[in-house]
């Protein structure tokens, strides 16, 4: 069918939004990233005060220390809205779907190591309720936060960490011919094994943190930025060196979204610290203080998991370096 | 006589085996088309069976692919693999 | 290793969500969910709790992402073939100017009341349901802006959303109902918006609504919408579910849930007079007048909610019998304001030709005839005079829904129906006993409230003097963005548009 140029007589008005003009500048095409976040979070006249807690508006940006002329530049670098997010989260869980029934089928993981496999059990199934601890500290995040970019990407990263924990307990159902017993021995020690209990006190810590951008850099920066090198990507190494192969299988999804969530990550507290020397101040003293509080709970694990803390003490370096790029703890 | 539960479908082409297998099962059944949409009503109590769109569409179906074309229902639910039911326990 | 059991669909789900929670030691529970607890309700196990739809991560994004794949694929046609110029006619929009100014922003508030809602409860399955709704809700704000963002391109109206939805007079009304919802606890929230909003009252909106939105061309709302509304018999579910789990966790739980469904179910309704008179009003092409739809939705299916409720001592709510009388007449009554006070909205409005007027007379019979036909001829007499009519004072607004106090005495459709409350030696205007209830309940709340034409005269509108001021504080462009639809750039635009899509049959298709 031919196109008919006469078409062009129907031109459009304006390219986009008021308020999301405003923010480009002028009358600019926008992305559908920018119109799906900008602006989109209330600004002022809320009719009543929450009864849940009086001392705030409903939305307030006094509720964290950390102070943005405007909240809408934390801005997701991956320019996740729902729609590109779940499509990405779809592709993914595809994958990890048909690693999972390979596994299961091939019988993958027969093979590994029994000392191993005791260490695995013991050392990763428990994390699942630290995923679930990564979960509410997001919702925390995301219902308390400002501003729609970086509570909407909050959200999602909520979702993500569920998925995480349930991704963590199928591995534990895989390696028990779908039985609970694993998953109950790693609650019990979760709940009671000595080893365990530096990190679950330091958890339950972060669950009580009101300021809700302490909260992402306890949570997200630093609790997930020591963990997931320490248990997947460190760990992981030595199952395949004694016998578990195929376990990389199990844990791609974790260890690629962690990846990928670490550049958003990165990027709020970039921008945060960027905008004024307080905001600054404050990151760093939060760093600073939960950085050696989470190395220090995960000591013990480290050194049951791999006999010694080498390798906790290389994540720890990375992380550091990981801050001093972002301007902080410098 | 019992309230009615219902199911509204999106009315397109990967709702209408469901929509039949549904008519199929459910003697009671009342189709009401309006445009875009099927709304299904029965009486007390409705349930669409996985077998039953199985033989529709001749491959495997998961129930929980109901939720692409769904609209809205009334009803209490109750799924598992092989059946979903909405009903009123009165 | 051998191969496990395979897993039915309720024993995976709670397989892997089993045992995730944990009773906090370093620090009292109480401490870590502050908010589940002062609202009265008492919960004896929260493993009582069942989810029904058993949803876990991966199931939940490979159905969403199907679901998304396919609307934007539909939005990217929609945008790419001109799929404004297949409305029925430009006037339509001014139904989804007014869901893109005053649902979508609803939308929002949900994802984060339910991120709330998602924090506070101490039980695993509830926070988890909540969670997922509030994605859900953050879907539909943003494929809603999606689907309006091209709309917006040829049609005025639609722009400057985001400063009115904040400022606006009658975007108060969806704003103060869903932050009452918001700013109460979490279990009042999700009884108020998961039961008795979305189970009991949206079907009227994304049903007959959006099938006419389909009715009229407009593929982009009815895809969204649909879309949506697979999304929202999850979140329906999770409505009846709460409901029921807290009856049956303690009988003590009884009387304030049955409050709650009495307050809720009147500010649903009262909101839900602008979605009727979408539906009789501003669609030109007519699928099912508003007393159609109340009695399917609400008679039919909504009662049947309350019938099942009733062994938990649970009745319908107080004031249903009036909404029921007021069923011949909502809609007319809320037109004729809307109208008159159409300088002041991102909208358009007009008065309905004589084919619509038929229509209506065949739905609403005598009264309509009677009572509002009369008016409506008598306002578009006025217009085509070239004297249209419109409301240059600040209207009366209640303390409550914030809808200008004009509905009609439930008993004498000629009475309007005022009703006075005091709190703290102040008197208050409500619209109805309805509204009026709710305000005696929580007085401390509902005098908080920011009613529009109390800021005006304050001077918080700018310091806006009369309407047309306070129209322009709005960023409302007199005559373009508000007004009458006749003689509307909008109209002239359409007229342009479709004179150029006839003239070139090449792209007629």
């Amino acid at each position: 069918m031919s196109i008919d140029l006469k078409t062009t007589s129907i031109e459009p008005l304006r390219k986009t939004f008021d308020h999301i003009a405003e923010k480009l500048g002028g009358d600019k095409a926008a992305t559908r990233y920018q119109e799906a976040v900008w602006g989109l979070q209330p600004q002022l006249n809320f009719h009543y005060r929450p009864t849940w807690d009086q001392r705030y508006a409903l939305y307030d940006p006094r509720r964290t220390a950390i102070v943005m002329k405007d909240f809408d530049d934390l801005v997701d670098p991956r320019q996740y809205y729902y729609g590109t997010w779940t499509m990405q989260r779809g592709r993914q869980q595809d994958a990890q779907e048909r690693n999972f029934e390979l596994v299961e089928k091939r019988e993958l993981l027969a093979g590994l190591d029994a000392a191993w496999r005791d260490r695995l059990t013991r050392f990763v199934l428990p994390l699942r309720h630290v995923a679930w601890a990564g979960n509410t500290n997001n919702s925390f995040i995301c219902a308390y936060g400002y501003g729609a970019p970086i509570t909407s990407a909050a959200g999602m990263h909520m979702m993500d960490e569920l998925g995480v924990a349930q991704y963590i307990s199928r591995i534990g159902l895989v390696l028990a011919d779908n039985e609970t017993t694993l998953l109950d021995a790693a609650k019990d020690a979760w709940m009671t094994a000595p080893m365990w209990q530096p990190l679950r006190e330091l958890v339950e810590r972060s669950m009580v943190t009101q300021d809700w951008f302490e909260l992402f850099v306890a949570q997200n920066f630093v609790i997930d930025g020591l963990i997931y090198p320490l248990a997947f990507d460190r760990f992981d190494a030595h199952l395949v060196a004694h016998g578990g192969a195929a376990f990389p299988m199990l844990t791609e999804f974790i260890v690629d979204w962690h990846a990928e969530s670490a550049r958003w990550v990165d990027a709020m507290l970039k921008m945060a610290a960027a905008e004024t020397p307080a905001n600054r101040q404050h990151l760093d003293a939060w760093f600073a203080q939960w950085l050696p509080a989470v190395a220090g709970a995960l000591e013990p694990l480290a050194a049951f998991a791999f006999g010694d803390t080498g390798a906790l003490t290389d994540v720890t370096a990375a992380l550091r370096a990981r801050a001093g790029k972002l301007g902080l703890g410098g | 006589m019992a309230d009615k539960v219902f199911i509204a479908l999106q009315n397109n082409a990967d709702a209408q085996p469901i929509i039949l297998a549904i008519a199929a099962d459910n003697p009671e059944a009342v189709v009401v088309e309006s445009p875009g949409m099927v709304k299904i009503d029965c009486p007390g109590r409705l349930v669409i069976r996985r077998a039953s769109i199985e033989a529709q569409i001749g491959r495997d179906f998961d129930l929980q692919e109901l939720h692409l074309n769904l609209i809205s229902l009334g009803g209490n639910i109750d799924e598992d693999d092989d059946e979903f039911v909405l009903s009123w326990q009165r | 290793m051998a191969k496990g059991k395979k897993l039915g669909l309720k024993e995976r789900y709670a397989l892997m969500t089993r045992g995730l929670d944990w009773e906090t030691s370093y620090q009292p529970m109480d401490a870590v969910f502050p908010y589940d607890h002062y609202e009265g309700i008492k919960i004896k196990d929260w493993d009582g709790w069942a989810d029904p739809f058993r949803l876990t991560m991966d199931a939940y994004w490979k159905y969403q992402a199907e679901k998304e794949r396919k609307l934007y694929a539909i939005l990217d046609a929609f945008q790419q073939n001109n799929g404004q110029l297949n409305i029925s006619e430009a006037r339509y929009l001014s139904a989804v100017k007014l869901w893109l100014q005053g649902i979508t922003p609803l939308e929002y508030a949900a994802h984060r009341g339910f991120a709330h809602a998602g924090r506070a409860f101490r039980g695993a399955g509830a926070r988890i349901a909540c969670q997922m709704q509030s994605l859900d809700e953050l879907r539909h704000a943003q494929t809603q802006l999606h689907a309006f963002s091209h709309y917006n391109k040829f049609f005025h109206g639609f722009h400057g959303f985001a400063h009115m939805r904040d400022r606006a007079w009658y975007l108060s009304i969806p704003k103060s109902f869903f932050e009452d919802a918001m700013t109460a606890g979490p279990f009042e929230f999700v009884t108020s918006i998961s039961f008795a909003f979305e189970y009991v009252l949206t079907n009227l909106l994304f049903m007959p609504f959006v099938s006419g939105a389909a009715y009229n061309g407009d593929m982009a709302t009815t895809t969204f919408g649909f879309s949506a509304q697979s999304d929202e018999s999850r979140h329906m579910t999770l409505g009846l579910e709460v409901v029921k789990f807290m009856l049956q966790q303690h009988e003590d739980n009884v009387p304030i849930v049955q409050a709650w469904l009495d307050k809720w179910f009147w500010r649903g309704y009262r909101l839900l007079g602008l979605v009727g008179t979408m539906m009789d009003y501003m669609l030109p092409k007519k699928v099912m007048s508003w007393q159609e739809a109340w009695g399917i939705y609400w008679e039919e299916n909504g009662i049947a909610l309350f019938h099942d409720l009733a062994r938990y001592g649970i009745r319908l709510p107080k004031h249903h019998e009036v909404a029921a009388k007021e069923k011949h007449r909502l809609t007319h009554e809320m037109w004729l304001t809307l109208y008159q006070y159409g300088n002041a909205l991102s909208l358009h409005t007009w008065i309905p030709d004589d084919a619509e007027l038929d229509w209506m007379s065949e739905k609403y019979g005598a009264s309509f005839d009677e009572r509002y036909r009369p008016r409506l001829v008598y306002l578009r007499e006025r217009e085509q005079r070239g004297e249209r009519y419109f409301n240059n004072r600040l209207p009366m607004v209640c303390q409550v829904c914030q809808i200008p106090v004009f509905y009609t005495e439930p008993d004498d459709p000629l009475v309007q129906c005022v009703r006075i409350v005091e709190a703290g030696g102040t008197k208050h205007h409500c619209c109805s006993d309805g509204c009026a209830d709710i305000f005696r309940r929580e007085p401390e709340k509902y005098v908080q409230a920011l009613l529009p034409p109390q800021q005006i005269y304050r001077g918080e509108a700018g310091g806006a003097r009369d309407i047309w001021e306070y129209a322009a504080w709005l960023h409302l462009e007199k005559d373009v963005d508000t007004g009458e639809y006749r003689g509307s750039p909008d109209q002239q635009h359409w007229a342009q548009w479709q004179q150029a899509h006839k003239a070139t049959p090449a792209d007629a298709a």
